[in-house]
């Protein structure tokens, strides 16, 4: 087995883990800070796919961000945290056979498409950030500024609804 | 075993993406609910980054970048909503957000 083998190995163990982790724990906080695990073992799959720019945006973006912004809304919801009784609803049973159900179907696909795209195609270069700037400003110009008025209107919709009321 | 080739990246991302929607379904707290749904957005992730890879093709890439932006605006959203009706309600249990209900 090559070194890569072994790292990805590695990386999806804990990637999986966590991700149990995040939707088993009983205790939200915690969740979240598995969230935070799961989020960086998928910032080293990126690394793993020749992708040193997503990883980079997966860490300032999600594990930067999105957790901040989770743990803050806990700390602003929960009156208990670490004393909640039971965090799922009476419907565990019939989540786990969808899930299963999903995961069945997605991996039917996945093994009957068979190998015939499975091989890396030849003369990719490892660092590709660059190109991901030049597609970002050329043909993909329109959706990247149409992104940021989205974030606009989001930044100004979340302030809007999470002001103080008068 | 050599090193792993696209079906190993898709077989994890369908995993994490299931395990994702089991939280989606089974949790009460809305936040929790929110946080299923950052796994699942990250196990789409990984398969675009995984096929942009695999077949040499920087669409992946970028779609990678415009899902992760709009996942943020997406959690900033709906944690203010979760924020503001805990205001109103004093709870985020989904259960009881029953407000519609005739």
């Amino acid at each position: 087995m090559t070194a890569e083998g072994i790292i990805f190995w590695l990386v999806a163990a804990a990637l999986l883990a966590s991700s149990l982790a995040v939707v088993l724990t009983p205790n939200l906080f915690h969740a979240v800070l598995y969230l935070a695990a799961a989020l960086v073992a998928t910032a080293g799959v990126f690394l793993l796919l020749d992708s040193p720019f997503l990883f980079a945006v997966q860490l300032l973006l999600y594990a930067g961000g999105v957790v901040t912004v989770a743990v803050f809304a806990i700390m602003l919801t929960e009156r208990l945290v670490g004393e909640r009784i039971t965090q799922t609803n009476r419907w565990v049973a019939n989540g786990a056979i969808v899930s299963a159900a999903v995961l069945a179907g997605v991996l039917g696909f996945v093994v009957r498409s068979g190998q015939r795209a499975a091989t890396v195609a030849p003369g990719g270069s490892v660092d590709r950030t660059p190109d991901v700037a030049r597609a970002l400003t050329g043909p993909f110009v329109l959706p990247f500024e149409l992104l940021g008025v989205l974030l606009v209107a989001a930044l100004l919709g979340a302030l809007y609804f999470a002001r103080a009321q008068d | 075993m050599s090193s792993p080739g696209l079906h190993a990246y898709l077989v994890l991302a369908a995993l994490v993406f299931a395990i994702g929607l089991f939280g989606v379904l089974t949790r009460r707290n809305a936040i929790g609910i929110l946080l299923g749904i950052e796994l699942m957005l990250n196990a789409v992730n990984i398969n675009l980054a995984a096929f942009a890879r695999f077949h040499n093709d920087l669409a992946g890439v970028i779609f990678t970048l415009f899902i992760i932006s709009i996942t943020v605006a997406e959690v900033g959203v709906g944690l203010a909503i979760v924020i503001a009706i805990f205001r109103v309600r004093r709870t985020v249990e989904a259960d009881h957000l029953n407000l519609l209900r005739g």
